[in-house]
């Protein structure tokens, strides 16, 4: 077992546990928007950040998701320090998503009181990841990853081409935590009816610059094979 | 090349190499490396062995394609020994002449040599360059004396010898023991102690019994240039120092992970991985020391984040770069989830040094927390641009001025960003400031990978730090919130400073900001994004109020807060700007002064370079 102080209170927890872990199971609350017990840490969102002190070295902020419980060190949840990170973290995600519902509430609940920046193009989607690792992680089919990097950086099947590995089980869309992914917007393309063969395999139009309808298109290679190839000039 | 089958045997190699290479054969050294080659010393490469060969020297003169040896400035360089005659900005023109003349009859020919700005010298030898005297090479010392497409070159100057005294006398303890004294620490920019990553590492592969070593030379920054001309210039020091390290951690597989936009530095990295094969340094029981070791390449695709180590670690994996939180550390779980060490071009380049001189000998260089030399890449606003290497605890004085040759065209020093896009602006009062990690962090620089820019009187601070800013918010790679919109909001922020736009309550906001970023953001990149800003706000607060409050960038550089006007006591009304206007601004009657028409001005500032009578003002 390992011992630690969580805001002065001496905890005890099994080795291998994230501070995250730790601090919930005790009943310390710790605001998180990547996180999902039944996904890997991620450590993306930085709100979970918490002041993190080993003997009489200057405390510093960490990811509570990530940092795993050490022996002896104090852990403070509460302070000006976390507060501030976490609010100015919560407003720059409104910056990109000022109009989100979700977001909203989480920045109020911050103590943000103002958006100091605001960028051009607004988006439900906070780049948290959890579809795109519940895909892997729960699914085990990986049809949608996160491409592009920086501000350009969103979900997509690879080659923003609709995935052939997609089963339509819907988890992208019931896990995220901004509702980026209207349901309504994705079963349009992709085909849950029960057929002879068992479920048919459909397309999430996830990130997908081509709206492809169900069925059109079974699979990427036939994808390929379906593009016209260089044109012989004797025709 | 045979296989070598023993130390001995490479000794006897290394000898029979130096020997056939006679000190006083003419010998042509020609920089063949990136820079000199973007001036045209490939062409002057070619035509001297087509000149060489109709003089009928060819069996006499030894003609040498080198790699940088640092003076890019007056590239195309070459050197003739044995009297190391030193010439400058060779032009292919210029070869049949110093073919007849130096190298025919030891004639030196004036023009082509480098002339002293301060003292108005001529300058005959390399060794006599004012750019060279501060210096201290040792990871470049071979860079420009050796064909890096030459396995034999590196073996003449005792190539693979301190591998060879690794392999066959010291265990890997006592290897690791040695780094640890020699103080090395990480080139890469963090400056963690290289012994004791490597102790760490080879404890885990010990529990874990597998591993790889990794060099990192995805080196990005602007401007800087270190890593690529190692890996041109000198491959085989960084296979031999990965050997040693491999060794020395008990790990038989290497990856140099180079970024694809350094072409000659992977076509001469990759020669050399095969030549070492064939001579048996790379492979099975190397030396007969029962050792195994072998290098890949991995092509990296440019993007900066990529460089952060476990972002690189992901690359290689085939997964998309984005780094992950740390602990673990790579020497715990790394690549494919075995412990892993990563270090710099720089840092593997000069463990053969340490290695074959003596841990004491590198712990003498330098000063008592930072040991060894720096290799710098200094760029901007500097006479000699080039690649250096200076022991620690040199004065920034010292690099900028005697080794750079100051600052051109009479202008007055500003600043200096060390470190790349992570580290900081050093301004004047701090000139004297000393080379090294403590000092340098101490003003909010920091040592870095050894990428130095210097700005004038001319540069606007603040356009210089969106610039940098610009830059990591470019290379973020978007996974977590602080770096991917924090950095965004601190570039626009500048932006409309830059642009005039500029309001009460921004600099509080930028350093709100950036310090936030720099807590809390997930990886080295982020955590370092903000220092360009932070630190030019706290050396060049009143640049930043003067954009803000008065709407006015006194270095004229900003253009929404700068105007062009026509003197008319100085305009005796010539034309040349009213022509060479892009935008026809300029209107006026010949002989009589001309006037700019403000709304019309796109502030671009040619008739301001053009007027011979000093009448364009700006303000």
């Amino acid at each position: 077992m390992i011992r630690l102080t969580i805001d002065d209170r001496p905890v005890e927890v099994p080795e291998g546990r994230t501070l995250l872990e730790a601090c919930r199971e005790f009943g310390f609350s710790i605001p998180t928007l990547c996180y999902h017990p039944a996904l890997k840490p991620y450590g993306a969102c930085r709100l979970c950040m918490v002041e993190v002190a080993r003997d009489a070295a200057a405390p510093r902020i960490v990811a509570a998701c990530v940092y795993p419980c050490e022996e002896g060190i104090s852990v403070r949840t509460e302070t000006e320090a976390v507060r501030r990170s976490r609010r100015l973290t919560a407003e720059l995600l409104l910056a990109g998503a000022f109009n989100t519902p979700e977001i909203q509430a989480l920045a109020e609940q911050l103590g943000v009181r103002e958006v100091r920046f605001r960028l051009p193009e607004e988006n439900d989607c906070v780049l948290c990841g959890l579809c795109v690792r519940a895909c892997s992680e729960i699914v085990g089919v990986s049809a949608i990853s996160l491409i592009e990097r920086g501000m350009a950086k969103k979900v997509s099947a690879p080659f923003k081409v609709a995935s052939s590995r997609c089963i339509g089980c819907g988890t992208c869309v019931l896990i995220c935590p901004t509702g980026a992914f209207p349901f309504e917007q994705v079963a349009g393309t992709h085909n849950i009816e029960p057929t002879p063969e068992g479920y048919r395999r459909g397309y999430y139009r996830v990130g997908s610059e081509l709206d492809f309808q169900p069925g059109f298109v079974q699979d990427v290679s036939a994808l390929l094979r379906s593009q016209p190839g260089p044109v012989d000039e004797k025709g | 090349m045979m296989r070598i089958q023993s130390a001995a045997e490479l000794e006897a190699l290394q000898s029979t190499a130096s020997t056939a290479r006679d000190a006083n054969k003419p010998r042509l050294r020609v920089c063949d490396g990136t820079g000199c080659r973007a001036l045209g010393s490939h062409a002057v490469l070619q035509k001297l062995i087509s000149e060489i060969q109709t003089a009928g020297l060819a069996a006499s003169v030894e003609i040498v394609g080198t790699g940088c040896p640092g003076f890019c400035e007056c590239g195309p360089l070459i050197t003739i020994d044995p009297q190391h005659i030193f010439y400058q900005k060779v032009s292919p023109q210029d070869v049949p002449e110093i073919v007849r003349q130096t190298v025919a009859e030891g004639k030196v020919i004036e023009r082509l040599l480098y002339q002293d700005p301060k003292t108005g010298d001529m300058i005959h030898h390399e060794a006599e360059l004012p750019f060279y005297q501060n210096q201290k090479r040792l990871v470049l010392s071979l860079n420009g004396q050796i064909d890096p497409t030459k396995i034999e070159d590196y073996l003449a100057w005792g190539g693979y010898g301190a591998m060879a005294k690794v392999l066959t006398g010291l265990t890997p303890e006592q290897a690791i023991d040695e780094v640890k004294r020699s103080g090395l620490r990480g080139r890469g920019g963090a400056g963690f102690r290289t012994g004791i990553k490597w102790e760490l590492c080879r404890n885990n592969v010990l529990k874990q019994g597998d591993g790889t070593i990794i060099c990192n030379a995805d080196e990005g920054d602007p401007g800087a240039f270190m890593d690529r001309s190692v890996l041109e210039g000198n491959p085989h020091s960084v296979i031999e120092g990965m050997i040693v390290g491999g060794y020395a951690m008990g790990i038989q597989r290497g990856i140099v992970y180079v970024r694809a936009e350094y072409p000659l530095a992977i076509e001469n990295l990759s020669l050399a991985i095969k030549q070492a094969r064939q001579a048996g340094l790379l492979g099975k029981n190397i030396l007969d020391s029962g050792f195994d070791f072998d290098l890949a390449i991995r092509l990296g695709a440019g993007a900066f984040v990529c460089g952060e180590e476990t972002a690189l670690i992901s690359s290689i994996e085939g997964r998309i770069g984005e780094p992950r939180p740390r602990p673990p550390y790579p020497a715990e779980e790394g690549l494919w989830g075995k412990p892993t060490n990563i270090n710099n071009v720089k840092s593997w380049a000069s463990i053969p040094l340490i290695l074959k001189h003596g841990a004491d000998w590198y712990a003498g260089i330098g000063t008592e927390k930072s040991k060894g030399t720096m290799i710098f890449s200094i760029v901007g606003k500097i006479h000699n641009t080039g690649l250096v290497e200076v022991p620690m605890g040199v004065t920034l004085r010292q690099l900028i001025f005697d080794i750079g040759g100051g600052i051109p065209n009479q202008k007055a020093f500003k600043a200096a960003q060390i470190g790349g896009p992570s580290g900081g602006c050093i301004p004047r009062e701090h000139l004297d400031v000393t080379i090294d990690y403590e000092s340098l962090t101490s003003l909010g620089a920091i040592v870095g990978s050894g990428g130095l820019v210097v700005a004038d009187e001319d540069t606007c601070i603040v356009d210089f730090a969106r610039y940098f800013m610009s830059f990591t918010q470019q290379e973020s790679c978007g996974k977590c919130v602080p770096c991917r919109i924090g950095t965004r909001a601190m570039l626009a922020t500048l932006e409309r400073i830059c642009a005039g736009q500029g309001e009460p309550g921004d600099l509080e906001y930028l350093q709100e900001m950036g310090e936030h970023v720099k807590r809390s953001s997930l990886c080295g990149l982020g955590q370092t994004s903000p220092n360009p800003v932070l630190s030019t706000i706290r050396y060049f607060r009143d640049e930043y109020e003067a954009h803000i409050h008065e709407k006015r960038c006194p270095s004229h550089v900003c253009k929404a807060l700068i105007t062009y006007t026509i003197n008319p006591e100085k305009c005796n009304g010539c034309t040349v700007c009213a022509k060479n206007c892009t935008s026809s601004a300029i209107v006026g009657v010949r002989g009589e002064p001309y006037v700019i028409q403000e709304e019309m001005c796109t502030r671009c500032g040619v008739c301001f370079s053009l007027c011979h009578f000093d009448a364009i003002r700006v303000e």
